[in-house]
């Protein structure tokens, strides 16, 4: 059974069906792609599978380590093992980032029933985490994102999916905006943690990216659909060819 | 026939039993002749306003003379068993190490005191005692700053029975925090208390009075303190309003600042039925830097209403305000602050901040921010909000495995951080972190209770 499954998944916001039977089963141990023009439902679908309220499906199911994920809460969620690195990561002035990051990696563990890490072991994690992705302890003496540049939002994200480990990363367009030294730190932090238990699904405009992350499926997403499913060719023909076709048909 | 001219309004049931109290009160009350003439005059004034009401301004959003259905009989001096019963007071405050004054039912208890070693400069003892001795202190300063058309404030001077009298001399550094604990024991009571301190020219002290009584008696507590700061003093005042579920607490500050001075003002309000906390604070001296901040905290049906007036009357001062409120349930918070810059006040500075956080819809916050500006050549400004929860905020920290209840508290603390912050003393801002932290372990508590109902 693949770690995730999603089925005929459909979801109106606003009146207005964003996502139209969406199907996609990715592996454990895979890395999946999801292109798409703006506007087609990419981050429409990203939230509805970490639990966004307003973003719940009228149709179709998902099941994550064979659970229903539509029978959970968010903070559910992340304990088993989702994480999401939000397209646009949020400020959140008053909130001390080592208190945020201590606070959601003891209650993930708790809620695995696993034993909750002491001050002390919780600073050497982040600490080695932080050094290996060239973040620097600066930035976690700050509130969480408060003040942060484009790219120390996008660090962070990535400094917290190293934290957590998790079984399935969702990265929202985490490669939008940055440079090519930030876009190495992005890549380098998903590449330190692929292994086989784990799977990655690369939201992304550009190809541009997945020069770094090779994926081992690309999908292109429009109009709320998966219209087409290839291999890491298909990324480099999207780049060379647009969207225009997938637009024109969504007109049509 | 002009009929208007003729009406006189009724009396409510408290309003008479007040007047009785003074009445047979009167030859009682400690003070000399001159005293006895501020009580009567200040009776007087409530004689003839009435207890403050809706039609008043400044008492808009708390109308005593429906909310206080009656007054309840003046405090007798505490027995041993109030006494005993105090002895855990103050407590919230944490292991801060403070010099502890405390008052039972309004009266000064010696025996739960502590007067030993008194710093070099400081002086202390209570109203009653400095009264009745004709204490050289009193003259001059006793109801120089809580007058004026003020009907709380008149009632405490008329019926005003004990508190506390501080002075540090001139350049005197005092470095254990003076704390008054004022404690209701048990009786549905009356207390008037007032405190005056006096901190001289050059001089440093923390002063810190909290309010606190038993849950579930319908204790009326009205307190004020009159606060002189010297030129080139530096003083922090944190008043911790935690007062039992069905008391009625009305306090004042009266506060003059003088030159070059530096004045740090907090206010943690959160226990208690109706709550008025007054804050009247002047500068009288150039160049002074203050900060008057406080956080609030309701829930249930609880009515707390912060008045503030800053008054800059001299020149180059700066003053920063910042008052948040945390709203629950039914509870209803009032932040009133009006800012005066008078004609010579040329280069004040001051800006007001107000903010509530709504938990619930039916939570109530207003906010009348104000500025009466008489100067050209000043910047002030204010802001308010009212808002609920960040939703946006709630889902990002949920997102990272964070419970509801717990993603709520983080951005609780965050919301009245930037208020507690202001506190110089990190112990005393710890203590009250800690204060916010149970109540909102309470919160969820509760909140709990009813998913599972
Ligand atoms: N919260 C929302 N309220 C209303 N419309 C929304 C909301 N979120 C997304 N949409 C709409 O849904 C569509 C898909 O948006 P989105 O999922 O953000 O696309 P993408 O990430 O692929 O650019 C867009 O038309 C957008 O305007
Ligand atoms: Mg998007």
């Amino acid at each position: 059974m693949a770690l995730l499954e999603v089925e005929n998944l459909h979801v109106v916001i606003d009146g207005k069906e964003i996502l139209q039977g969406v199907d996609l089963a990715v592996n454990a141990g895979e890395v999946h792609a999801i292109m798409g023009p703006n506007g087609s439902g990419k981050s429409t679908l990203a939230y509805v599978l970490a639990g966004k309220e307003d973003y719940a499906p009228t149709a179709g199911t998902v099941r994550f380590d064979g659970r229903d994920l539509f029978a959970m809460a968010p903070d559910e969620r992340a304990a088993a093992g989702l994480f999401l690195a939000f397209q646009y990561p949020l400020e959140i002035p008053g909130v001390a980032t080592m208190t945020f990051l201590r606070t959601a990696l003891n209650a993930q563990r708790k809620k695995r029933g696993e034993a909750e890490l002491s001050t002390p072991e919780f600073l050497k994690k982040v600490r080695e985490v932080a050094k290996k992705l060239g973040v620097d302890q600066e930035m976690l003496r700050r509130a969480v994102n408060v003040g942060f540049s484009g790219g120390e939002k996008k660090r962070n994200e990535i400094l917290q999916m190293a934290l957590f480990e998790p079984r399935l990363a969702v990265l929202d367009e985490t490669d939008s905006g940055l440079d090519i030294d930030a876009l190495r730190i992005v890549a380098d932090g998903v590449n330190r943690l692929r292994s086989p238990k784990r799977a990655f699904v690369v939201i992304t405009h550009y190809q541009r990216l997945l020069n770094y992350i090779v994926p081992d499926v690309v999908h292109v997403l429009a109009h709320g659909r998966i219209v087409k499913t290839g291999d890491k060719e298909l990324a480099l023909e999207l780049e060379a060819r647009g969207y225009a076709e997938y637009q024109e048909e969504a007109v049509a | 026939m002009n009929v208007m001219a003729d009406v006189t309004v009724m009396k409510t049931a408290a309003e008479t039993a007040l007047a009785r109290a003074y009445a047979q009160a009167r030859s009682g009350l400690p003070g000399d002749g001159a005293i006895a003439a501020q009580r009567q005059a200040a009776f007087d004034l409530f004689a003839r306003e009435g207890l403050p009401h809706r039609r008043i301004e400044e008492w808009k959003y708390t109308d005593l003379r429906v909310l206080m259905r009656e007054a309840k009989p003046l405090a007798t001096p505490p027995d041993a068993a109030a006494k005993a019963r105090a002895k855990a007071a103050g407590k919230l405050l944490g292991d801060v190490e403070c010099r502890r004054l405390v008052f039972v039912d309004g009266a000064f208890v010696p025996d739960l005191s502590d007067l030993t070693a008194l710093e070099r400069g400081l002086a202390v003892t209570s109203l009653a005692a400095a009264l009745a001795d004709n204490d050289p202190a009193l003259a001059g300063h006793l109801g120089k700053l809580a007058s004026g058309s003020d009907v709380a404030v008149a009632l405490n001077t008329a019926l005003m029975g004990d508190g506390a009298v501080i002075r540090v001399g001139a350049g005197s550094t005092i470095e254990r925090p003076l704390h008054l604990v004022f404690v209701a024991a048990e009786k549905p009571v009356a207390t008037f208390v007032r405190s005056l301190v006096i901190v001289e020219q050059g001089a440093r002290a923390m002063l810190i009075e909290s309010h606190e009584g038993p849950a579930g008696v319908d204790y009326q507590v009205n307190a004020a303190l009159e606060l002189f700061v010297g030129d080139e003093a530096h003083v922090d005042h944190v008043k911790i309003i935690s007062e039992g579920s069905e008391a009625l607490h009305v306090s004042t500050l009266a506060a003059a600042i003088g030159g070059g001075a530096r004045f740090n003002g907090f206010t943690f309000t959160t226990g208690g039925a109706v709550i008025r906390n007054q804050l009247f604070v002047k500068f009288d001296g150039e160049d002074t830097v203050a900060a008057i901040r406080g956080a609030t905290l309701l829930k249930g049906k609880q009515h707390a209403d912060t008045t503030l007036v800053v008054n800059h009357i001299a020149r180059g001062c700066q003053s920063r305000e910042v008052f948040k409120a945390v709203l629950d349930d039914e509870a209803h918070g009032v932040f009133q602050g009006r800012i005066i810059v008078r004609p010579g006040a040329q280069r004040t500075d001051a800006k007001m901040m107000t903010r509530a956080l709504l938990l619930s819809e039916r939570a109530e916050a207003d906010n009348k921010p104000e500025l009466e500006i008489f100067a050209d050549d000043v910047q002030c400004g204010h802001g308010a909000t009212a808002g609920a929860l960040d939703r946006e905020l709630k889902f990002y920290l949920m997102a990272r495995g964070i419970p509801p209840a717990e993603a709520e508290a983080l951005l609780i603390q965050a919301f009245l951080g930037e208020a507690v912050e202001g506190i110089e003393h990190a112990g005393v801002r710890e203590a009250l972190m800690e204060v916010v932290a149970d109540w909102l372990e309470t919160r969820s508590r509760a909140g709990a209770e009813v998913e599972h109902a």
